[in-house]
């Protein structure tokens, strides 16, 4: 698998990420890199082991429904560069 | 796949055309928290103060899951007769809007926790049709953005983020409006029986997304559009008939169906594109790091099925063979638990189908005409029992009973009170109701005529008026039997 100078200008648009000319063919290099070793990866055979998804043994925390958090509306607004009357505000997005 | 059937087919310039509905319902779970937080989903707060620095997405915050939401999505799931997958897996759905602070929803997308399922439709001609579930997985709702409030600006409230969401994705089986509506209608049934999900539209806690395709009867399927976050059963009809017809128009025009997200816009009763969805959207879905797959307990969830309530259609087919209700009459009573539970109380040791003829009748016209809900009815169950007792054992006439009601409805007093407080008992002594009917004969000789001469109808008028001089208080078959024999003789 290849990765053109196209795919990754598509990715760093979808990640909101400016990247310039110059950058996207030393990108798509390292990128090609990555796919080659996720490749070699494949070729292991795995057919029968159980996907590894965490190196401890522990399972999803779970947590009762009760109200514990939230209420302090200035806190949550504290970084906002332009908040006003308890909303964050940013340039107009009309549908 | 469902047989064609001619009558929902829709015609165009070229002849019949058959629509092809799915339906992704978001149903927001009710919880007293949210789905990876301890903040609180009330509805209706002061903005971003039902909001953890979680649903903030500040750097460093953990999502820790809610099991009261887990078990709401399982129980909704054994409520659609689904496959509950005991392993699933938490995706991140990668996307930028000013009110998705993360940056991406936490969804669930190849393992989601409930699999394929059904639930049955009615249909207004009294049949039924199963309509397939996809699947039924958990996920975050977004914040708000409020757009008229600023000139500028637009005003986020991110009281929403984070909030458990249900989206519940049906299989493309529904072939009309009518079908889509009563697909909505029996979901949210289903939803408040187990109580899951408020089902409120208005407030948002339910909204549709419409997929709409159409082709020629027997064709494949044609290029569908998703007419997103449709808010009300009504709008859902009338979103797929606008963009049934617009496809139906721009094919026969010799245009194309572009694969696209719409709106729907009520006031203009059309769709239109979503500008911002237009590019073709890559969510690059991956198995969210910060949390481990959620497994379930086999025996847990044997408990919350065995912990489900009687559900609509099992209610509505108990109605019809216990209590000898008609399809319709049952479906109207079994529609909300309210409702059934109203009604199985009247009809506790009475006439099962005049206990449902008041509910449906008088009772329901008073709720609507009020805007009540049945658990704020003016009359209680066991009080709207009274007065349909006083019919039964011959103390008021059915005609008075209605004028009691409307008493009872205005005052809350009890029908007994009502009637022993306004002298409204029966007459069934028989004298006063000869002596009216005497009169009336005695006065109307034409009409006495021309019912010998084999009017037959005439008796109507003639039981109104000694009803009317009875002050509506005689036995109208007491009266009918004296008048019938009086004529005759």
């Amino acid at each position: 698998m290849s990765l053109d100078k196209a795919t990754v200008a598509r990715i760093a648009r979808l990640a909101r990420i400016r990247v310039s000319e110059e950058e996207q063919d030393s990108l798509a290099g390292e990128l090609n890199q990555i796919m080659t070793w996720i490749e070699q990866l494949n070729e292991v055979k795995t057919e029968g082991v159980e996907p590894m998804v965490s190196v401890g043994a522990i399972k999803l925390p779970m947590r009762d429904d009760v109200v514990s958090d939230g209420g302090y509306p200035e806190k949550v607004l504290a970084n906002a560069p332009d908040g006003k009357d308890g909303f964050f505000t940013v340039p107009k997005v009309v549908e | 796949m469902a047989t064609v059937n001619e009558e929902r087919l829709m015609d165009g310039k070229t002849g019949k055309w058959e629509i092809v509905i799915g339906l992704e319902v978001h149903a927001q779970v009710t919880s007293n928290s949210k789905l990876f937080s301890g903040a609180a989903t009330a509805f209706g707060a002061e903005p971003n103060s039902q909001v953890s620095l979680v649903d903030a997405a500040m750097p460093g915050m953990l999502p820790v899951i809610n099991k009261y939401c887990v078990e709401q999505a399982v129980r909704t799931g054994l409520g659609l007769e689904a496959q509950i997958n005991l392993v699933s897996v938490f995706d991140r759905k990668n996307y930028f809007y000013p009110d998705l602070p993360q940056g991406y929803q936490i969804s669930q997308f190849t393992q989601p926790i409930v699999g394929k399922g059904k639930l049955t439709i009615d249909l207004a001609d009294g049949t039924s049709r199963e309509i397939g579930i996809t699947r039924l997985h958990l996920e975050q709702d977004a914040g708000k953005s409020i757009h008229d409030l600023h000139p500028k600006m637009t005003m986020i409230d991110l009281n929403r983020s984070g909030v458990a969401l249900m989206e519940i994705v049906s299989e493309p089986d529904m072939r009309s409006a009518e079908e889509a509506g009563a697909y909505v209608k029996k979901l949210r049934s289903i939803l408040r029986y187990l109580g899951t999900c408020d089902g409120n539209m208005e407030e948002g806690s339910l909204r549709a997304d419409v997929n709409v395709s159409v082709r020629k009867p027997g064709e494949r399927f044609g290029t569908r559009c998703e007419i997103k976050n449709v808010n009300s059963i009504r709008f859902v009809q009338q979103a797929v008939e606008a963009e049934a017809r617009r496809q139906i128009d721009l094919i026969e025009e010799g245009g194309e169906v572009k694969q696209q997200t719409r709106l729907f816009d009520p006031t203009r009763g059309e769709t239109r594109p979503m500008r911002s969805k237009e590019e073709a959207h890559d969510y690059r879905y991956f198995p969210d790091p910060d949390l481990l797959p959620l497994e379930l307990d086999p025996t847990w969830v044997e408990n919350i099925k065995q912990g489900l309530p009687e559900l609509p259609d099992v209610k509505k087919a108990r109605f019809v063979s216990d209590y000898g209700l008609s399809p319709y009459d049952a479906g109207v009573l079994s529609a909300d638990m309210a409702s059934a539970a109203f009604y199985e109380t009247v009809a506790k040791g009475r006439d099962p189908k005049i206990a449902s003829n008041w509910l449906t009748g008088e009772l329901f016209a008073v709720l609507n005409k009020q805007n009540l809900t049945i658990e704020q009815s003016p009359v209680s169950a066991g009080a709207l029992g009274g007065l349909i007792d006083l019919i039964a054992d011959n103390t008021i006439s059915g005609r008075i009973a209605k004028d009691v009601f409307a008493e009872m409805v205005e005052t809350g007093k009890l029908a007994k009170d009502i009637v022993a407080a306004k002298g409204l008992q029966q007459i069934t002594d028989t004298g006063p109701i000869e002596a009216a009917a005497d009169q009336i004969i005695a006065s109307s000789p034409d009409n006495v005529a021309k019912y010998k001469a084999g009017n037959e109808k005439l008796i109507g008028w003639f039981v109104g008026q000694v009803m009317k001089a009875t002050g509506g208080k005689a036995n109208p078959g007491v009266v009918n039997e004296i008048l019938k024999k009086k004529l005759s003789a």
